[in-house]
């Protein structure tokens, strides 16, 4: 065990913890967020992703000692139900989730994505989405969401 | 059909407040109650089993259908709003919590619209509840009640609009206490302003900010971390497990060993993870699994409990004397439910009383479970209902409630058990796999007048219900026997027809005696099926048995119509006389700009290469004979050298009667199409000689977000003076035979095996060439 500074979403947050561990962890058990999530603990399917210098990252295969000084945003980082965050906006407008479990890694993920590749055409899109799953298949609405937020804001 | 049946209660409407004596039944002891309730500690009968108001005008609504992911808690919330004629904004639901809800058994079957939404059940406390307010008010306010308009919960005297009453105000901080009427009336969907209307989803913003508490997010003071360890093998059982190889390992709190179940209790997540993988536990060497690429031989081969679901007698007679006969065999692998989160729970037992965080479908099933697994009494358990991963049927949600239980017991301090990726995948209920077999008499003018149909398929645990907690993994790991197939004969049927399988193709007449219950006009008619032992567990997938029957049926349908050289749409309406499933089918071609002809379509490039093939194709279910109807139309594009399927276009016409929420219905349509698409071209359990080898996503094949999407087309009929039906399992169920009729009619190649990769595809398109070149040398 040893004593661990990690920056979330602006606010640093020191926990005990063995370096090993993978931030998911720390991020939803020790901080207590509700953002990222523990879907495959593998890599596979993108429910814990986190962004981190501005890519997105699967914080279940991510040890929490390889972050060092990098600030981490989780979905919660980016908006509040009260002011959403544009691509929040965008899922809401489209009602684009079922169960909801999955929305942490396609929000983020595409964020991430769309950030870096402003222009990214419907395709480029669909390819940065290859490994993130919805076992819903709310697949038509939340990328009509991604659309929708790429053509306003990105 | 029993679950249409009212079931009649007191029926005395009395207005009135507060004291029990005022009459109130006491609940009797557990049984069947109205509308597939039970008597709980709360009773379905009353009132404020289902409904409080305060007296600023709140209003709580208890349900035992929960959310999960489908929309039923906007829905339910709009039913109330509505009935009661309030906002929604001042409705809370409380769902599916064994302290506070009435026992609904089960969320699942398409049955929570059926079940709340038609006069019964949570519907029917909302009419009572405002007729009785009405009373009140007309009491209250000097004026006969047909004189009074309610708006927002307040009760205006229509030609005197400044004398009013809140609801609020006329229940004065009691609680209405009488029986649900079973005379109070809905509100005729033409006056509905809140049905009806496409709410946005009530969890919506909080899914979207990362707010909204999943049972992975639960947190109790003092909560440690499980973690499992499941057997290496199907039917291994426990040697013995080594303590001193984990007692060293940081946060390490306990080992849990209850006959074969092990559990490893830690004080963090990542540490209960990591003594799970280091647990030195030796088993025996378990059963060998017979063949997974001879399974489907291999199923026709056990002994078998055999139904016979229709039987007109002369089938063999028909067949003999048709002008010609079609046969065809077809197969479906056991699924998975696969969810997105894999299952968690979390418990807590102190002083013999247990709670459970659970993400069940079955608050009250569970809570009896959890009291047979841990030796306590029923009513010593409580099982709060806290959303999970969609779980599409019954995935680990139960075991995992149960694995949580069992480790708390042994700790005696709550414990959160989330399962790692294998174990949720390795060890589920999975969907039945199936082989049917089909065989159908044509006569001289092409139509169909036999149709026999014989199916295999495989069942071993499924729902715990109230008494089998060995129905799934933990259970039977923790000594309690799942249920098991018995052989059996099949006996001529009798009552009237069952065919909430979907074991009868909508094409015959489906006569039980004199009465005649499916949706076609073919009398000739057999259907007989078998179940055999699975090696695996199996239970509910959505739309369990009805996705794998109405592949064989509406794929053979199209091989007859091929056969005779008919439009599929033609054949199919020449043979159905249900109005209603008639009309999606004309409704789903009409929108796909349909062009009569038969298939395969010879005006379609034939020649090898790349070139991409096109193709149509339709198929329609009335799901479980009367629960919702569907047609689809899929439009599909087949690489002819990698043997890939593109589906480029979905068109769905859907009637579940009344429509509650568009939007959400056009969601769970939307859902379904594509989730059928992941079954129909991907998904399949796969193993080897002693265990499950499908344990993660790069071995068991979904689709990914990213997919070549279709454009999915929806086209709702919106139907009044008939009940609601189910809608969530209506659009995955046709998916399947549409894309596989669609392929044919690109490629002339039938494919009569789930799931269509690009391999079989291939292997089927080169044995079609191969024969054709010998069908020309």
């Amino acid at each position: 065990m040893a004593s661990i500074t990690v920056r979330v979403n602006g606010a640093p947050h020191t926990v005990d913890a063995d370096p090993s561990t993978p931030l998911l962890h720390i991020l939803s058990d020790d901080l207590g967020l509700r953002g990222p999530k523990f879907g495959c603990g593998l890599g596979q399917c993108g429910a814990c992703a986190v962004i981190v210098n501005g890519r997105a990252v699967r914080s279940c295969v991510t040890p929490v000692s390889t972050i060092g000084a990098a600030d981490v945003t989780t979905l919660e980082g980016l908006g509040t139900p009260e002011r959403p965050h544009p691509i929040q906006q965008a899922f809401v407008d489209e009602q684009a989730a079922q169960c909801g479990f999955c929305l942490n890694g396609v929000i983020v993920t595409a964020k991430a994505y769309l950030d870096q590749n402003p222009r990214a055409t419907d395709a480029d899109v669909r390819q940065a989405l290859a490994g993130v799953l919805c076992r819903c298949f709310t697949n038509v609405r939340m990328l009509h969401a991604i659309k929708r937020y790429r053509e306003k804001h990105a | 059909m029993r679950r249409r049946e009212f079931l009649q209660t007191s029926g005395a409407l009395v207005v009135g407040f507060g004291a029990a004596a005022l009459g109130r039944p006491v609940a009797a002891a557990l049984g069947q109650g109205p509308f597939d309730t039970r008597n709980s500690g709360i009773d379905p009968r009353q009132l404020e089993s289902w409904l409080k108001i305060g007296s600023d005008g709140a209003v709580t609504v208890y349900t035992g259908k929960c959310e999960l992911g489908q929309g039923m808690q906007t829905a339910q919330a709009q039913l109330v709003a509505e009935e009661l004629t309030v906002p929604v904004s001042r409705i809370t639901i409380v769902q599916c919590d064994t302290q506070l809800t009435p026992d609904q058994g089960t969320t699942s079957g398409s049955q929570s619209t059926p079940t709340n939404f038609n006069e019964r059940n949570l519907a029917q406390a909302a009419a009572t509840a405002r007729e009785a307010l009405l009373t009140l008010a007309s009491r209250r306010l000097g004026v006969p009640a047909d004189r009074l308009a309610v708006a927002d919960g307040v009760v205006r005297v229509k030609d005197a609009p400044a004398k009013t009453v809140t609801y609020g105000e006329l229940v004065a901080g009691q609680q209405l206490r009488m029986t649900l009427s079973p005379t109070a009336k809905r509100k005729p969907m033409r006056e509905w302003t809140v049905l009806g209307k496409p709410l946005p989803r009530v969890d919506m913003v909080a899914m979207a900010t990362g707010t909204f508490e999943f049972v992975h997010n639960v947190k109790r003071p003092g909560m440690l971390h499980g973690a499992v360890v499941r057997p290496p093998a199907v039917g291994a059982t426990l040697v013995g497990v080594d303590e001193s190889s984990v007692r060293s390992m940081p946060g390490f709190v306990k080992v849990v060993v209850r006959k074969n179940f092990v559990g490893v209790v830690c004080e963090k997540p990542w540490q209960a993870i990591q003594s799970a993988r280091a647990l030195k536990a030796t088993w025996t060497a378990g059963e060998a699994l017979p063949p997974h690429d001879a399974f489907y031989d291999f199923m026709k081969k056990q002994p078998s409990r055999d139904v016979l679901v229709v039987n007109s007698r002369d089938i063999d007679r028909t067949l003999a004397s048709a002008a010609s006969v079609v046969k065809a065999s077809y197969r479906y692998p056991y699924q998975m439910h696969g969810s997105m989160g894999s299952s968690c729970a979390v418990a807590e037992v102190k002083d013999g009383k247990a709670t459970v965080w659970s993400p069940t479908q079955s608050a009250y099933p569970t809570r009896n479970g959890v009291a047979m697994v841990l030796g306590l009494k029923p009513e010593d358990v409580h099982v709060i209902f806290v959303r999970g991963a969609g779980c599409y049927g019954l995935n680990n949600a139960d075991a995992v409630s149960y694995d949580a239980a069992l480790m708390a017991q042994a700790v005696g301090r709550p414990v959160r058990v989330q399962l790692s990726r294998q174990d949720e995948m390795a060890w589920e209920n999975y969907g039945f796999a199936y082989v049917i077999d089909q065989r159908a008499g044509v006569d001289a003018k092409g139509n169909i007048v036999a149709w026999d149909c014989e199916s295999w398929s495989v069942s071993k645990g499924g729902r715990p219900g109230y008494n089998q907690p060995g129905n799934v993994v933990t259970g039977m790991l923790a000594g309690f026997p799942p249920a098991t197939m018995t052989a059996r004969d099949a006996v001529e049927p009798t009552g009237e027809l069952r065919n909430g399988s979907n074991a009868v193709p909508s094409y015959v007449a489906g006569c039980v005696g004199a009465t005649c219950g499916a949706a076609g006009t073919i009398r000739s008619e057999r259907v007989l099926t078998h179940t055999i032992a699975s090696p695996f567990f199996t239970g509910p997938l959505r739309s369990p048995s009805r996705i794998q029957n109405t592949f064989a049926h509406e794929s053979f349908l199209d091989e007859i119509a091929a056969h005779v050289k008919a439009d599929p749409v033609e054949y199919r309406l020449r043979h159905l006389s249900d109005a209603r499933l008639r009309e999606v089918v004309q409704a789903a071609a009409k929108a796909a700009n349909w062009q009569p002809r038969p298939s395969p379509n010879t005006g379609a490039p034939r020649s090898g290469g790349n070139a991409a093939m096109a193709g149509r194709g339709m198929a329609c279910v009335a799901y479980e004979g009367d629960n919702g109807y569907v047609a689809m139309v899929a439009e599909v594009a087949v690489d002819t050298s990698s043997g890939r399927i593109t589906v480029k276009r979905l068109v769905v016409a859907q009637d579940c009667g009344p429509i509650s929420n568009p939007d959400g219905l056009k969601n769970q349509v939307e859902g379904g199409a594509l989730q059928g698409l992941s079954r129909t071209l991907g998904e399949e359990v796969t193993w080897d000689d002693r265990k499950v080898t499908s344990i993660d996503w790069r071995t068991y094949h979904s689709l990914p977000l990213g997919f070549d999407v279709p454009v999915i087309e929806t086209v709702l009929v919106n139907r009044e003076g008939v009940e609601a039906t189910g809608a969530g399992e209506t659009a995955i169920t046709v998916v399947g035979a549409a894309v596989a009729n669609a392929v044919f009619d690109a490629t002339a190649v039938r494919l009569r095996e789930v799931p269509f990769t690009p391999e079989r595809v291939r292997a089927a398109l080169t044995a079609r060439s191969t024969n054709d070149q010998r069908a020309g040398a």
